[in-house]
């Protein structure tokens, strides 16, 4: 169905291809995962296939792309829009109208197709991703997750034969994730459209792989395999696959249930161990539960100086809706505390309140003694910091190194300390790159050095490892637990349940703007299917969260 | 899609991805239909529109407010609550503001107004012999500023009916209802309208983001630097739009016999040329007798073009709007307003238009007032649209 004959491409004023000797072939009705590190050209392969590569990005193409028979050389997307349906990394870049019908609609009115069909396939597609309570809904008005669907759906509503898509699942939560994974099997088993898709969260995808592209490093030509011959070879896996390669199961499993089937014998040589702590920090303090009455709540003391946060029977009101509803947290120095949740369940609001972003309508925020939105911006640096869901937002200078500079200037720390910061996060790095042309987890990193300049005791990440690839977040992992060492507070809201077991001594479930529950992480996400990690799931009743915490074990 | 509806499994009990509610039923509903019914963007527009036209034909205050009120009150029962429906009461400011600098000329400039009842008496700028005719201070009277509070609101009316049309159809969905050979145009037009919306929220996105380096984050400073990145993504979001647009099909044209083009071309030169000479004829005092069949020609021979020109797109299109019943009354109803209220303005001139030499009391004139409320019509024939 999609057929790469010995590709490579160059863009303007590189002065080495970005991919070169893609060579394989997608058959009907598979569904086949690209897997590789960041920046080894995933995305410009994906575009090659609706021919964005090149009529769009330019650059030169050098071999043959065909879809379905037709030679992206000689059709542009546009004629190739009836067979190729491609969803980019960001969806909102995607819409082109401002309502979920007429989105649905837009890509048949352009092919043409008879005004009933339409009708039938957009009812369909809204009951098959589950949107048809959202049909009349403003596009801009929707969740992250609900715009992913709208996304996919735009352009599943034509019967591409092929769909290509890029991260579909990095800025869900894990459940929503499930929901969009399980509509693609269904597509490829009942209507065998060919799905080509990219994912750094492997763990969420691999089991539905019919085969892995793996793209080991730039410039390196791929290899195609079954996901269990990939996975052996791979520098990017799984939890599960790390646990097989770690206890040496051959071929290794890529499910959960296969992996917990062949567990039986790790499971008894665990079974005398201690479980470590997931992180040998302070002990959690304990949780502010939510005042459940507010004529009951006496005067509130002043916050005891052993916190750095402080929050108290917190509500948000924006527009109509509550974002926030009484809600109770406090962080102590030393301590990483996960906030989790769906999609629109209040985490960056919360974030955005505890940096004085949003003004509480009622309870109150203290942050290291400051009221956030009421402190001076300069005064506020040197107590909290956050980067923000897109890293870019934070950065204006067109060197690094002039960053660098501004940032000591803003926090008032002596010269040089912000670039060492860099060198530590980012080695390697030249000072007079663009930050524009820096990788997504260099660019974190870079904001994470601004805003570590002024050293702030609390630091705040939102979605910090959207978009990184297994090592990037290891390298963030560890950038993390030093801070945390060093009596940095870290609250963190994030998807990425690996990453709340490997770092997180506390983990915040928010639902409907409330806080469910606040706990220990192992208590947390053990009891949770949804937020359990793989480990977790394979190992269980033993409790045990990440590879590294079994490799320790076993040593 | 071919697929049976899907019994989805909702793992784990949860509810919506988001926390909506499930989907009560997963078969498709014929009675959403319902829901949808809304009415045709164009007879909003027309009716707004017709009301702006009956605002211009009378200064009276009294007839003004009338009309003020009767559009607020049908934009306050069917505005929606999307995004676009906001900008109403950004109208509503606008039309305060110039109001108030309508008055605000008035005192500072003064006016040719004649008056005898003098508020105060500003001191007069001397002024060189050269800008005579200009008077900066000098004496405000109490007849020019009636003059000018009449004819401020009097525009202030026209910018509110615009806002209620605004308010009430999305004017993304009146350019919807183009010609199938204007439709790229429509798009583009589209895209552009909803640039400004995005450019104000990157800006705010930013403006926050300096606090968070420390910086203040208001002030015409903050504004300046965020400047470069806002048009950076703004240029980013359009390439990418481009694409998203290219790969879902926009541009594809059909293959069209050559006669039928060169026709279409003919059509519609032939016809815009026709519009504009019979235009100027009917405009010019000579002209009075071909004027009026050379537009009428040349308007049908333009919509043939278009119509004809139409067929090089092989667009479909989505759940049009039907022009139905509802439409014609609402149409009818500002179209009755704006004609009741010009035939009264040269029939009953002194009540539409209350003097200011000699200051009187403006009066509602009893019919003119019940014709004003006719444009409440729609509030009773247009359904709600469910919140």
């Amino acid at each position: 169905m999609i057929r790469f004959e010995d590709v490579s491409v160059t863009y303007d004023g590189a002065a080495e291809p970005t991919v070169r000797g893609v060579d394989f072939e997608v058959p009907e009705g598979e569904l086949v995962l690209l897997v590789g590190p960041s920046g080894v050209g995933k995305s410009t392969v994906l575009g090659a296939v609706g021919g964005l590569v090149p009529h769009f990005t330019g650059g030169t193409l050098r071999g043959r792309v065909t879809v379905a028979g037709r030679d992206t050389r000689t059709h542009k997307p546009r004629e190739l829009a009836d067979v190729v349906g491609t969803v980019g990394q960001d969806p909102l870049a995607h819409f082109v109208t401002d309502t979920v019908e007429d989105e649905l609609a837009y890509g048949m009115e352009s092919l043409g197709i008879a005004p009933n069909v339409m009708r039938r396939r957009v009812e369909e597609t809204l009951d098959l991703l589950g949107l048809a309570d959202l049909r009349d809904r403003p596009i801009a008005t929707l969740s992250g997750g609900q715009q992913q669907r709208v996304a996919i759906g735009s352009v599943l509503t034509p019967h591409p034969g092929v769909l290509v898509l890029d991260e579909p699942t990095s800025a869900l939560d894990p459940a929503a994730a499930e929901e969009v994974l399980a509509v693609l099997q269904r597509l490829v088993h009942d209507l065998g459209t060919t799905v080509l898709m990219a994912e750094h969260r492997l763990e969420r995808v691999i089991q539905y792989a019919d085969q892995v592209v793996l793209m080991p490093e730039p410039g390196a030509a791929p290899v195609l395999g079954t996901p269990a011959e990939v996975m052996a070879v791979s520098p990017v896996y799984p939890p599960v696959v790390g646990l097989g390669r770690l206890a040496g199961w051959s071929p290794l499993p890529l499910t959960v249930r296969d992996a917990r089937r062949r567990a039986t014998d790790l499971r008894t040589r665990l079974a005398d161990r201690e479980a470590p702590r997931a992180q040998p920090g302070p002990a959690p303090a304990p949780p502010v539960l939510p005042s459940p009455r507010r004529f009951l709540r006496k005067r509130t003391p002043d916050p005891a100086p052993a916190q750095i946060a402080e929050v108290r029977s917190l509500a948000v009101r924006r527009g109509r809706v509550d974002a926030l509803r009484n809600v109770g947290l406090s962080v102590a120095p030393g301590e990483t505390v996960a906030l989790m949740g769906r999609n629109g369940a209040g985490k960056s609001t919360l974030l955005s309140a505890l940096v004085g972003l949003v003004e509480p309508t009622t309870g109150s925020v203290r942050v290291g003694g400051a009221v956030p939105h009421r402190a001076a911006p300069r005064d506020l640096v040197r107590r909290v910091g956050l980067v923000p869901q897109e890293p870019r937002d934070l950065l204006y200078a067109d060197t690094v190194a002039a960053e660098c500079t501004a940032a000591e200037r803003d926090a008032g720390a002596g010269p040089g300390t912000c670039r060492a910061l860099v060198s530590v996060l980012l080695p390697g790095v030249a000072d007079d790159v663009h930050p524009r042309d820096l990788s997504e987890g260099q660019r974190l990193a870079l904001a994470l050095s601004v805003v570590l300049t002024a050293r702030p005791p609390l630091l705040l990440l939102d979605e910090p490892t959207r978009g990184l690839d297994y090592a990037a977040k290891a390298r963030l992992v560890a950038v993390l637990r030093e801070l945390a060492a060093e009596g940095h507070a870290i609250v963190l809201a994030t998807h990425d349940v690996e990453l709340a077991a490997e770092i997180a001594h506390r983990v915040v479930l928010l639902a409907d703007g409330e806080v469910i529950a606040d706990g220990p992480t192992s208590g947390i996400v053990v009891s949770s299917p949804s937020f359990a990690p793989q480990v977790t799931k394979i190992l269980a009743p033993q409790e045990w969260l990440t590879v590294a915490q079994v490799r320790e074990a076993l040593a | 899609m071919g697929a049976p509806p899907p019994g989805r499994s909702r793992a784990w009990g949860r509810a919506g991805a988001d926390g909506t509610p499930p989907a009560p039923t997963s078969v498709p509903t014929p009675a959403r239909r319902q829901s949808r019914g809304r009415l045709h963007p164009g007879a909003w527009w027309l009716w707004s529109l017709s009301l702006g036209t009956a605002a211009t034909r009378t200064t009276n205050p009294l007839l003004l407010a009338l009309l003020i009120a009767t559009a607020g009150y049908v934009v306050a029962t069917h505005r929606t609550t999307a995004p676009w429906s906001r900008s109403y009461s950004a109208f509503a400011k606008l039309a305060l503001a110039v109001l108030l600098v309508r008055l605000a000329f008035a005192v500072v400039l003064g006016s040719p107004i004649p008056g005898t009842h003098t508020l105060v008496t500003l001191p007069e700028v001397p002024l060189p012999h050269w800008a005579q005719g200009i008077r900066l201070g000098g004496r405000v009277t109490a007849e020019s500023l009636v003059f000018a509070l009449y004819d401020g609101l009097r525009l202030a009316t026209l910018l509110i009916c615009i806002g209620a049309a605004n308010a009430l159809a999305n004017p993304a969905r009146l350019l919807k209802s183009l010609p199938g050979a204007l439709y790229e145009m429509g798009v583009a037009v589209v895209v552009a309208l909803t640039f400004a919306p995005n450019l104000i929220a990157d800006v705010q996105r930013l403006r926050a983001a300096r606090r968070l380096r420390g910086r203040p984050d208001s002030g015409i400073r903050g504004l300046l630097q965020v400047g470069l990145p806002v048009l950076e993504g703004a240029l980013e979001r359009s390439v990418s739009l481009a694409a998203a647009m290219d790969a879902r099909g926009y541009g594809r044209t059909a293959e069209v016999p050559a006669p039928v083009r060169r026709t279409t071309t003919a059509l519609t030169l032939g016809g815009l040329l026709g519009v504009c000479a019979g235009t100027y004829g009917l405009l010019t005092a000579e002209g009075g007798t071909y004027g009026l069949p050379v537009l009428f020609a040349g308007v049908v021979a333009a919509l043939a073009g278009l119509r004809l020109g139409g067929r090089r797109s092989p667009r479909t299109r989505y759940r049009p709007d039907p022009w139905d019943m509802r439409a014609w009354l609402v149409t009818a109803s500002g179209v009755a307003v704006a004609a009741l209220l010009s035939l009264a303005s040269v029939r009953d001139s002194s009540t539409l238009h209350p003097g200011v030499v000699p200051l009187t009391a403006p009066t509602l004139p009893l019919w003119p007032a019940a014709a004003v409320l006719l444009a409440l019509l729609p509030a009773f024939v247009v359904p709600r649209e469910p919140s």
